[in-house]
This record gives structure tokens, C-alpha cells and sequence, in this order.
């Protein structure tokens, strides 16, 4: 039936083109390799939010710990908010990056929604996150006991984040270094 | 020959006519119109061609800003970490155009390795970058030698 | 407990739409009368519950409660309360609710006004909606639900909607766009309705007819829109960029287009009918997809939403359900063997024929050159970016083409005509365009403009062509014009809209002159003949933004023109800065002042425009929607029942081509 068979031929365009579309979604752009993975995170020297003394790399070294880089005038922060007081609660270290904010008003926030840092380094002309490649806030990484990135999550950390990838990671770098 | 038959012969001909008229018009377009995109990284190592219009696009370096005090000009800086390289733009820059931040410009190389750019595209808002800025920022695999490199 | 009701009237709303897909369907299978009766009150039930979900949604926005994380992401105690409205579908949750609210509204309106439809069509027709219906719900539902809420920490103030759509433009152009985009869908439930009954005859074609013109007219009201509000918000002067996201909505009209006129064709002559079924189907597969491409994120573009790759692969799946499902039924159903109807060389049949064929031909460049960076991402080829002048070098020639076709259209007869009528009835129109359109552009500017001539000649032919033939059908009478049934009308109409818009677009890109200049209070320089003197730069504050605003006036031969007052906006909750650009609008030419940044000691960069005709675009748009719209007020299109059997009509009927 050859007249038949033609009218498949949209089909067969289309089925081409949805390959296609499907190809560009795994393409996505925001979903970012890092480059820093299994660097050591970047020397800085730069105040702590709640003493004002000044942080560096060497200091915050020693454990496991989670980076984050967050800001007041960043909306999935405060989504993200509630589950790192979570996360801290339940003795994860976490360190904040305050990034490009105003250290006044990054006191506020934490003031009124609760600090689940172990402290917080001020960045607040966004050099630590030039250096860090931040694409934007919020972002976390995985940093183990030497000092050195092991993984990067750009967006939000949920429940299914931290269950689905930082945790198992978590559990692997301090069985690693104990 | 059969009407019928010479009826279709004449659609499939003006079908066939038709469509590579289109096909040569999509080809004539895209051949001069379409620009790859290089990171800094790979213009500074000299595989981006001069006088080709490509877009170049990283972060804008701090303080590498410079604008003429009697006209438009601006000079400014985009790297990749890995590499750097001057930009030059006459015009009216974007409302989210900004040192540290993300751009793309396109234009043309000059002989001195200076981008003469025809346009300037920053980001969208504080949560966007450019993908083609975050992949070459990813790809330039370099991580920033230390605190301070861009400013 | 407001966004609590209307996440329930959503669910429901899902709940009603799967009774409406399922019920109808099953009732056409096995003859159940009741089952098919049900469609009409499940769609208006639809709409119902579609409508108490927005109204809820919309309540929450205006009362600012940011206990609602969309209300906290787009809003802010300062915007004005109209925005506060807008800011509804600003977003990717609320568009999609809007998108939502409007199928639910096109396919209750099918339900209330075909009452001369059969049953067992118009049964078919709702359950292909309702099915539409659960797939966008659902989409809402499980990916984008626009009733979460930001519990326990509930922020004291939103984050302001983005200043960019804080415009009476963007109040209205959503909708307009959205009527346009699903209202093809009703062309689409018609296509798949007949394909299931297997009868595609001239009887769908008028029923169909109606409802793709109002959806046509509508989108094209819609990209209007947004070209306006492109002109005048981003600052730049530009009306149409290319980018992604106007493809998206640009493709469908283009594929829509096409559709009209193949409708015409088959309602008439009773052919092509494989081929418009399958243009209805194109029509809506390209809404389809220019969906996924500006929500999806695989496309990069100034307007798309904030993505996420699980609403990406949710629509991709969606998408390939309803056009892959879509071709195979018509792969299985449509009418294999060409139509028996025969037609001459020389016929108004064979200009549709070439008018589909410039219509679809475009549509795949258009898309070709959008997915093109895609494509060479996808092979590994690098990072490209297809610039307009691809899209200007392929598309204008293609129009181009078109117009010569076009003015000989509305003048030529079904079926059979002789070149020697139309050369009697066209050479007088041809030679008049020909003089005016080449002596014209002597008087437009200092060097004679060649693109001008020959846009010029074009338009006229086509205006000339139509009063020509306007002329002949009224009789040679001004009181026969009357006579003229409203779907001619339409088409006289959607014809000189598209002549106006050939004027202003190429008058407009060829005569437009633009400076970016270096400006100081105190300072005046001139463009086009227009003095423009910068009196001022003052700090002004609105509601919810501070600004910097340079005070203009622009004279000419001494003579104050119009004060101009463009403003960069520092926008308070987002932190963000906006170009405000001041126009002088006029039917004849636009003066457009817009600001940039500071540079250096008192000094501004300030970019002065002179845009002739530009308005002429826009207001060739209008026309052409308010064409697309008059068609259904046409008699046949109502009233009495019509037998599903309905026989070709003659060709003596004046015809809306």
C-alpha cells in the first residue's frame, strides 16, 4: 500500500525531530560539571559574618563539611533554608558564603530564620564565587577533610538532593578519612 | 502524455523548483549569519579566526572597565580564567552589564587580538548566567590561581 | 486557605477534564447517546472549576500573601495592583494556569456554540479537548503547582515581579497570545474528530472554519503585542529579534495561516483535504512545541521561564503523545487516494495551493534556523547562534514571492480561470501600483531607495487588486457593498493588513535613522531633521522603583515637537535596572529617546531614534486580526442544523480566501 505508506512520512519527521528535542534536553545548559571537582577549594582571606574576624582556607580545614553559597536576595535560599537548619541539626557542618549581600542584612535573615552555619564567610564583592565559578545562588559543595571539593550542587538542597547524592557522598568521605 | 499524469509531473517539478530555492536560501542564510561561540581561553591560543564574526563570552574582569570621557567607547576584559581578551564596543552596554559579571560579545577579531564588538549580550538576572559562559567557564578546567585573580 | 481551595479546584478541575476525555469517547465507541450528552455540561463544568482555581490564584496575588511561594517570587507589597494582576501569569505556574483557564474556556465555548454540530461530532470534538485538557492540568499539577506554599518561614515581603514585565503591554499580550495558541487546538480537535469518524469532508471544514479563524486572529493580535511591547520596553527600538521565544508563537501563525486558507479550499472544492487535516494538526503541534522550547530551557532566550529539566521531559512525553498519536491516526486514516475534484493551472485553487506551499516552506525555515543551534550542540559541533539576518535573508524573499500570487488571489475563480480575465480585470491595478509605488520613494529621502520601490509596488498591487475586485462585486455601486457577506469582508481586510505591515516593516528598517550619542544637560543635537535638547537629568521616584530621568524636548524648524522624559529605573525590590524608553508616537513616524548608563562627570549615553511608518506594522496586524475575526460573523457559520453529509458548496459564494 504505497499511498499509505506516504502519509507515515510526518510521523517519521516528527519522530526525528522528538529524538532531537529529547538530545537537547540532556544537553541541558544549567546542568554544570564542575571543573573545581577535586580541586582544593580556593585560598581567601575574608571576614566572618558573625565576628568580623578574618577567615581563611587553612582555618575552615579539617573536617567534612558542606559550602553554601547563599544570599539574602536570593528567593531558592530561603526555600533551602529550613532544610539546612536540618542538616545542621542533625550535625552536618555546614559553611555559608554569603555572596554579594549586605552583611547587615544577611545578620537579619539569620536572626529570624535560624543559623544553621558553622560560621559564615562575608563575600560580599563576590570574589570567593568568581573564584569558585558560581553561576549563581544557591550552590553547595562538598568539600572533605584535606580541603578539596568533591562535589558541586547548583540550586536548591532538598530532601531528595541530599538523600539522592550529597549524603551518599557525605557517608563516603568520612568513612574515607576516619 | 496523460493530463493527469502531466498535471503531477508539472507539481512535482515546481515542488522540486520550489524547494531548492528554499534550500539555497537556508544555505545562502546560514553561511554568512550563524557565529560559533570561543572562550577566551581559545581566542588567547589562537584558534578563533580574525576577521569572522564569533562571539566570545566569560566574566567581565573587575576593574578592567574603561570608557572614553567624549563618546560611547568602552574597553573592558573577558576571561575564562585561563584566558583573557579585550574588548572593545562603541554603543549603549545592557542594564545588567557589569564588572564581575557574565557577558557575551559578539564581533570581530582584529589583528591585535582585540575584540571589535558589534554587540553585547550580559546576563539576564542574578540567577542566569549565559550557558555558553558557564560551559566555558567549566571547560577552561582551570581553577582561578587564588583570591583576587580577576580584580 | 484560599490557595487550598484553588489547589482543590485544580485537582477537581483534572478530575472533570479525565471524566470529559474518557466518557464522550466511550459513549462514541459504543453508541451511547447518554454518554456523548454528557460533554457539553462536563467541558462548561471545566471551565468552571479551571475559572475558581485562577480566581483564587489571582486573589492570593492581589492580597500579597507571601505564604504562597509564587506570590513571594513575582510580587511585592509596593507593585500597583494592576500589576499585581498581571503578575498572575508573569511566571511559568501562573501562564501555565492561564494556558489552562483558556482551553478549559475554548472548549466550553465549542460546547455552547455548536449546537448545530451532531452529537456524536461534537462528542468527539470535547473528549479530543478534555484530553488536551488532563495533559496541561496534570502538567500543572505535578510539575508546576502554582499553590505551594513557603511554610514555616513565610517571607515579609515578595521579591517583586520582574521589572520587565511590569508594562500595561504585558497586562494583555499573555492572554491574547494564549487565545491564539490553544484556541488551535479546537482546529486540532476538529482534525482528530473527523479523522476518528473517518469522514473529512466539506461539512468539517466549515465547522472547523470559524474557530481557526478566531484563533488565528488572535494569535496574530498576540505576536502584535509582544512586538509592541518589545519595541518600546527593551529599550533598543527593536520590533521583532528572532529570538526563540518569538519563533515559537511566529511558527504556529505561519502554519495557521496556511491552515486558513487550505480550509477555504477544502470547505469549497472539497479538496486537499489530507493535507489540511494535516496542517490542523501542524498548526497545534508547533503551539505544542513552541511550549516546550520556551519552557524546557534547551533553547537559550531573553523571555524564556526559569527552567527545569523535569517540566522539559514532562511536555517532551506530553508532546509526543498528542503529535505522535495524532500522526498515526492520520497516517492510519486519512484518505490515502487524491480527491476526485479536478481544478485548472490557472484557478484560485492552485494560488491557495502556492500560498500553502510559501506558508509551510517558511514555517520550516523558521524552525530550522531556531532548532539550528540545537541541532549542532547535539552533534557535538559547537556552540552556534543563528542570528536574524538568517531568518531576514530566508524569510523576506519567501514573502516576497508570495505577494504577486496574492494580489491575483481574491480576483480569481474556483476551479477554472483564463489568463485573459485576469489580465483584463488586473493590468490596471498592476500599472497604477507600478507608478505609484516607483514614483513614491522619489520623495522619501535624498538617494532613490530600491527595497522601498518595490515594497511600495507590492502593497498597492494588493490594495489596488482588492478594491478592484471590490469594485466588481458590489457592482459598480456603493449601495452592493453592502451585500457583501462578512466573510469577504474579513478577507479584504486581513489582505490590506498585510500590505500595511509590508509598508511600515520595510519602510520602517530602511528609513529608520538612530544615533547613540554622549549627552549633557544643556546639550541638543539633531537627528532626522529633529532637534532634540537635553534639558535635565533629575532623580524621580515611582512607586516602586527610583529613577534618573532625562528631560527632552525635541522641536523641528524651531518648533517644540514633544517633551520627552526617558527613565533608567533602579527597581528597589529586585535590585535591578531598567531602560524606560519615551516615544512620540505618530501614524507617519516615531521619535524614540531611550537612556543608557552614566558616563563620567554629568554625562549620559542617550540613543535617539527616527522611525517612519513604524506604526504601520502594528496597526496591519490589527487589521489583519480584526479580518480573521469579521469571517465569523458570516451566516453560514450559523443557525440551522446541518446534515453531517453536507454536500460541496458552489463556487458562486463570495469566498473569505
Amino acid at each position: 500500500m504505497p499511498a499509505r505508506l506516504k502519509l507515515f512520512l510526518p510521523l517519521v519527521v516528527f519522530f526525528g525531530l522528538a529524538l532531537l528535542l529529547f538530545r537537547g534536553l540532556q544537553l541541558d545548559p544549567r546542568e554544570l560539571p564542575s571543573a573545581l571537582i577535586d580541586q582544593p577549594f580556593p585560598a581567601f582571606s575574608l571576614p566572618s559574618l558573625a565576628s568580623g574576624e578574618t577567615l581563611n582556607v587553612e582555618a575552615l580545614r579539617g573536617e567534612v563539611a558542606l559550602y553554601n553559597i547563599w544570599a539574602t536576595w536570593c528567593y531558592t535560599c530561603r526555600v533551602e533554608h529550613p532544610y539546612l537548619l536540618k542538616l545542621a541539626q542533625q550535625g552536618v557542618p555546614i559553611y555559608g558564603v554569603n555572596y554579594k549581600d549586605e552583611p547587615e542584612a544577611a545578620r537579619r535573615w539569620l536572626a529570624e530564620l535560624g543559623d544553621p552555619y558553622r560560621d559564615n564567610i562575608v563575600d560580599q564583592k563576590g570574589t570567593l564565587g568568581l573564584d569558585l565559578g558560581v553561576t549563581g545562588a544557591p550552590e553547595t559543595y562538598l568539600v572533605d577533610k584535606r580541603g578539596v571539593i568533591r562535589y558541586r550542587h547548583v540550586g536548591e538542597v532538598n530532601e531528595r538532593v541530599w538523600k539522592g547524592t550529597l549524603e551518599p557522598l557525605y557517608d563516603e568521605l568520612l568513612r574515607e578519612d576516619s | 502524455m496523460h493530463p493527469v499524469r502531466k498535471r503531477r509531473l508539472m507539481i512535482v517539478l515546481f515542488i522540486v523548483l520550489f524547494s531548492s530555492v528554499a534550500v539555497g536560501l537556508v544555505v545562502y542564510g546560514l553561511s554568512g549569519n550563524i557565529n560559533l561561540f570561543y572562550p577566551p581561553a581559545e581566542v588567547v591560543a589562537g584558534k578563533a579566526p580574525v576577521g569572522q564574526s564569533i562571539r566570545v563570552g566569560g566574566m567581565v574582569v573587575d576593574g578592567s572597565i574603561q570608557r572614553a570621557s567624549d563618546s560611547l567607547r568602552v574597553a573592558f576584559e573577558l576571561t575564562d580564567y585561563s584566558g583573557t581578551v579585550p574588548v572593545v564596543y562603541e554603543g549603549i552596554l545592557p542594564d545588567l552589564f557589569d564588572e564581575g559579571q557574565g557577558a557575551v560579545a559578539a564581533g570581530q577579531l582584529d589583528a591585535n587580538g582585540v575584540l571589535q564588538a558589534t554587540e553585547i549580550l550580559a546576563k539576564h538576572d542574578e540567577n542566569y548566567m549565559p550557558p555558553e559562559v558557564a560551559e566555558a567557564l567549566e571547560a577552561s578546567g582551570k581553577a582561578p590561581p587564588g583570591a583576587g585573580s580577576g580584580s | 486557605m484560599i490557595a487550598e481551595i484553588g489547589h482543590f479546584a485544580l485537582i477537581l478541575a483534572l478530575c472533570v477534564a479525565l471524566l470529559l476525555a474518557l466518557v464522550p469517547a466511550w459513549g462514541c465507541l459504543v453508541g451511547n447517546q447518554r454518554a456523548m450528552g454528557m460533554a457539553p455540561s462536563l467541558a462548561v463544568g471545566l471551565l468552571l472549576f479551571s475559572l475558581i482555581a485562577f480566581a483564587c490564584l489571582a486573589t492570593v496575588f492581589l492580597q500579597d500573601d507571601f505564604s504562597v511561594a509564587l506570590v513571594a517570587n513575582n510580587s511585592n507589597t509596593l507593585l500597583p495592583d494592576a500589576y499585581k494582576f498581571s503578575a498572575v501569569w508573569g511566571n511559568h505556574e501562573g501562564s501555565l494556569l492561564l494556558w489552562v483557564l483558556i482551553l478549559a474556556g475554548w472548549t466550553a465555548a465549542v460546547a455552547v456554540f455548536s449546537a448545530q454540530l451532531p452529537l456524536i461530532v461534537l462528542a468527539r470534538v470535547l473528549a479530543v479537548m478534555g484530553a488536551i485538557s488532563v495533559g496541561f492540568l496534570s502538567f500543572s499539577i505535578f510539575t508546576s503547582n502554582p499553590f505551594s506554599r513557603l511554610l514555616p518561614n513565610t517571607p515579609m515581603e515578595g521579591m517583586d515581579l520582574n521589572p520587565l514585565l511590569q508594562d500595561p503591554g504585558l497586562i494583555i499580550h499573555p492572554p491574547i497570545l494564549y487565545m491564539g495558541y490553544v484556541g488551535f487546538s479546537v482546529a486540532f480537535a476538529f482534525a482528530i474528530a473527523a479523522l476518528w469518524g473517518g469522514r473529512l469532508d466539506a461539512a468539517w471544514a466549515r465547522w472547523s472554519r470559524p474557530w481557526t479563524n478566531v484563533a488565528w486572529a488572535f494569535l496574530t493580535l498576540g505576536i502584535m503585542l509582544g512586538s509592541w511591547w518589545a519595541y518600546y520596553e527593551l529599550g533598543w527600538g527593536g520590533w521583532w529579534f528572532w529570538d526563540p521565544v518569538e519563533n515559537a508563537s511566529f511558527m504556529p501563525w505561519l502554519a495557521g495561516t496556511a491552515l486558513v486558507h487550505s480550509l477555504a479550499v477544502t470547505e469549497k472544492r472539497g479538496l486537499f483535504k489530507s493535507w489540511t487535516v494535516l496542517l490542523a494538526l501542524f498548526a497545534f503541534s508547533l503551539s505544542l512545541l513552541g511550549t516546550f522550547l520556551v519552557r524546557s530551557g534547551v533553547l537559550t532566550s531573553v523571555h524564556a521561564f526559569a527552567t527545569d529539566p523535569a517540566r522539559g521531559l514532562f511536555i517532551l512525553v506530553f508532546l509526543a503523545i498528542v503529535v505522535g498519536g495524532s500522526l498515526v491516526l492520520f497516517a492510519l486514516r486519512a484518505p490515502a487516494v487524491s480527491s476526485r475534484v479536478r481544478f485548472e493551472w490557472l484557478s484560485r485553487d492552485t494560488l491557495l495551493l502556492f500560498n500553502n506551499v510559501v506558508f509551510l516552506v517558511a514555517t520550516i525555515t523558521v524552525l530550522f534556523g531556531t532548532l539550528f543551534p540545537l541541532i549542532m550542540d547535539a552533534f557535538g559541533q559547537g556552540k552556534y547562534s543563528v542570528g536574524p539576518p538568517y531568518f531576514n535573508t530566508v524569510f523576506v524573499p519567501l514573502m516576497a514571492l508570495l505577494v504577486p500570487f496574492m494580489g491575483i488571489g481574491p480576483i480569481s475563480r474556483w476551479k477554472r480561470d483564463t489568463a485573459r480575465r485576469w489580465q483584463a480585470e488586473l493590468l490596471l491595478p498592476a500599472l497604477v501600483a507600478l507608478i505609484c509605488g516607483l514614483t513614491l520613494p522619489l520623495f522619501g529621502g535624498e538617494d532613490y531607495n530600491v527595497w522601498v520601490a518595490i515594497a511600495l509596488v507590492m502593497a498597492f498591487w494588493l490594495t489596488f487588486g482588492l478594491l478592484r475586485d471590490l469594485w466588481h462585486r458590489c457592482g459598480a455601486k456603493l449601495s452592493g457593498l453592502r451585500r457583501l457577506s462578512p466573510s469577504y469582508w474579513g478577507m479584504v481586510l486581513a489582505h490590506l493588513g498585510f500590505a500595511a505591515a509590508i509598508i511600515g516593516v520595510v519602510l520602517a528598517s530602511q528609513y529608520s535613522e538612530e544615533r547613540d550619542l554622549r549627552m549633557e544637560a544643556g546639550q541638543s543635537e539633531t537627528l532626522a531633521g529633529y532637534r532634540f535638547q537635553l534639558l535635565e537629568v533629575a532623580r524621580v521616584r515611582g512607586p516602586n522603583y527610583v529613577a534618573d530621568e532625562a528631560r527632552f524636548e525635541v522641536s523641528r524648524d524651531g518648533k517644540l515637537i514633544a517633551r520627552l522624559a526617558p527613565q533608567k529605573r533602579h527597581y528597589l525590590a529586585g535590585g535591578s535596572m531598567m531602560t524606560e524608553a519615551a516615544i512620540d508616537a505618530g501614524l507617519w513616524r516615531d521619535i524614540y529617546v531611550a537612556m543608557g548608563e552614566a558616563v563620567g562627570e554629568g554625562g549620559w549615553a542617550i540613543r535617539l531614534h527616527y522611525k517612519p511608518m513604524v506604526r504601520w506594522m502594528w496597526l496591519g496586524a490589527i487589521l489583519m486580526g480584526a479580518g480573521g475575526l469579521l469571517t465569523v460573523a458570516d451566516r453560514r457559520y450559523r443557525g440551522r442544523k446541518q446534515p453531517a453529509s453536507d454536500t460541496v458548496e458552489a463556487g458562486a459564494h463570495a469566498g473569505a480566501a
